[in-house]
């Protein structure tokens, strides 16, 4: 069982875990689409479109909203289950989809709503159940 | 090729998941969330066999989802995605012996369904 004060931490953990790695990945691929293609495999161009890609401040704060979220992630996981974190998390999904409408005005179809709602509802069950429940917890 | 490269892809994501919580189970929680304990924990953490194992594994998933994208479209590996949620539910249950319960599986389903038609 988990005290009350982990549980604190498990509340303020998954939000930092969805912020991050949802506004992380739209971050980064509004920056990476400024970069433009990657045009050559080979070591030396993947190095200056590294160089491009990270010159860009869109990308720098996109691939650091995405490390904090894997520190998150990691920090998380010693305590809580995860099929408990995967499934919550989840619902960076439908805050993407929603940000998208909400944020951007761009058009939802009847069928994208559905799928926010089920995320939704299956995010609700889930969050429902104990965050912890195997027995390895030291 | 394309199967292949989606099997890396989310197989290396679960692969890397699995690895990453079994070794974070094992090392345990920071004693706070102070900068010093963090610190700690984070030394701790790249020393992991378990944690630099799974790094492997999301090295792996990484560059054939690079690999995938420069042959197919990206809204094609999303049905893949979504069973990746159940999959890896399920391997939580068997090799982590998490207690996967009657309304955490139905959450999984809908969960699968929802990010299905959302992605």
């Amino acid at each position: 069982m988990i005290d009350s004060a982990l549980a604190g931490k498990t509340r303020i953990l998954l939000a930092i875990v969805i912020v991050s790695n949802s506004i992380g990945n739209v971050v980064l691929s509004y920056g990476m689409r400024g970069v433009g293609d990657i045009s050559s495999y080979s070591p030396a161009s993947l190095v200056s479109s590294s160089i491009a890609a990270f010159a860009n401040p869109w990308v720098l704060l996109g691939t650091s909203l995405l490390v904090l979220f894997f520190a998150a992630h990691t920090l998380l996981l010693t305590w809580a289950d995860l099929s408990y974190v995967l499934l919550v998390t989840s619902c960076g999904y439908a805050l993407v989809a929603a940000l998208g409408a909400i944020v951007l005005d761009e058009s939802i179809s009847p069928l994208r709503w559905c799928g926010i709602a089920l995320v939704s509802c299956g995010v609700a069950l889930v969050a429902s159940t104990p965050v912890s429940t195997s027995e390895e917890r030291p | 090729m394309t199967a292949f490269l989606l099997t890396l892809v989310v197989g290396g994501g679960v692969v890397g998941d699995l690895l990453k919580a079994h070794g974070m189970r094992l090392q345990g929680a920071p004693a706070t969330l102070g900068p010093e304990a963090l610190a700690r924990f984070g030394i701790a953490t790249v020393r992991n066999a378990w944690f630099l194992l799974a790094l492997v594994a999301y090295a792996i998933s990484f560059f054939g989802f690079m690999a995938l994208l420069s042959i197919r479209d990206v809204s094609f590996a999303v049905p893949a995605t979504a069973l990746g949620y159940a999959l890896e539910t399920l391997l939580a249950r068997l090799f982590l012996h998490e207690q996967v319960s009657l309304r955490r599986w139905a959450g999984a389903a809908l969960v699968v369904a929802g990010v299905a038609l959302l992605a």
